[in-house]
């Protein structure tokens, strides 16, 4: 989820160090996550937001469920839950692709925390509502388009 | 003064719901003021932290694109009734807001 994660990933040692400094409590997923740059909040579009997020090209999965309405009324208040069934889910991040910015959330578990989030979005426009799972340092997505007839993030 | 938080956590079988509702503006600093024409500064929570028996559960990051008096739903495996749930947030203007309830 931020610069220090993606290099520890990349590293020589690579997945099997974090597997052990997770594995000893050193780093939790969380801890790491929590560090989101606040940059990524202010990035304009998706391709800027994933970028400073650090997730590079998710693949598509199944295996995350996204439970939004088809249509929203109000853009002010969308609900949005996100369910994701992958073993080891240790972070999911709400995307809403059309939004100014288009970053909306991004949540980190650890503990016994499952792979569920629920929460209530802003969204500008008709648009696509995407989850990005992050899951034994790899990256899942899943979109789910809601149609929104009056838009929510003033301006 | 930050407002208190609304936590409702009950259990499922060996997995605890919890319902999270904080009072907070999330003011995105884009909206304009309907009378004034200026926009309203950017009010919102940034960080979101929740702890179970003072073990971090969930670590949430978030910015002016979540609803006013956001809504946080999410479940934790293991837990068991009587278990302290602690939900704290900060935002963007340094203010705090902790409150812990039990769980059901």
């Amino acid at each position: 989820m931020n610069a220090l994660r993606r290099n520890v990933l990349k590293g020589a040692t690579g997945v099997g160090a974090v597997a052990v400094a997770v594995a000893a409590g050193l780093i939790t997923p969380a801890r790491v996550l929590a560090a989101t740059p606040r940059s990524a909040f202010e990035a304009k579009g998706m391709a800027d937001a994933m970028k400073a997020l650090g997730l590079a090209a998710p693949a598509d999965s199944k295996d995350i469920t996204i439970k939004a309405p088809d249509i929203a009324e109000n853009g002010a208040v969308v609900p949005v839950e996100v369910t994701s069934s992958i073993a080891g889910t240790s972070g999911i991040t709400i995307l809403a692709e059309k939004n100014n910015t288009p970053l909306v959330a991004d949540f980190g578990f650890s503990g016994g925390a499952q792979g569920f989030i629920s929460t209530r979005i802003k969204m500008a426009n008709t648009s696509l509502v995407r989850a990005v799972v992050t899951a034994g340092g790899k990256t899942y997505t899943a979109a789910k388009e809601v149609k929104v007839t009056i838009g929510g993030c003033g301006g | 003064m930050a407002e208190p938080m609304k936590i409702r956590a009950t259990l499922q079988g060996d997995v605890a719901d919890v319902k999270v509702l904080m009072n907070h503006p999330m003011e995105t600093g884009l909206r304009k003021d309907a009378k004034t024409g200026q926009k309203v500064p950017a009010h919102h929570i940034n960080t979101v932290t929740a702890k179970v028996n003072g073990a971090t559960v969930l670590e949430g990051s978030m910015a002016g694109g979540v609803s006013k008096n956001p809504y946080l739903g999410f479940k934790v495996k293991g837990a068991k009734s009587g278990d302290t749930v602690e939900v704290s947030w900060e935002d963007n203007k340094g203010d705090k807001r902790t409150d812990t309830t039990k769980i059901a």
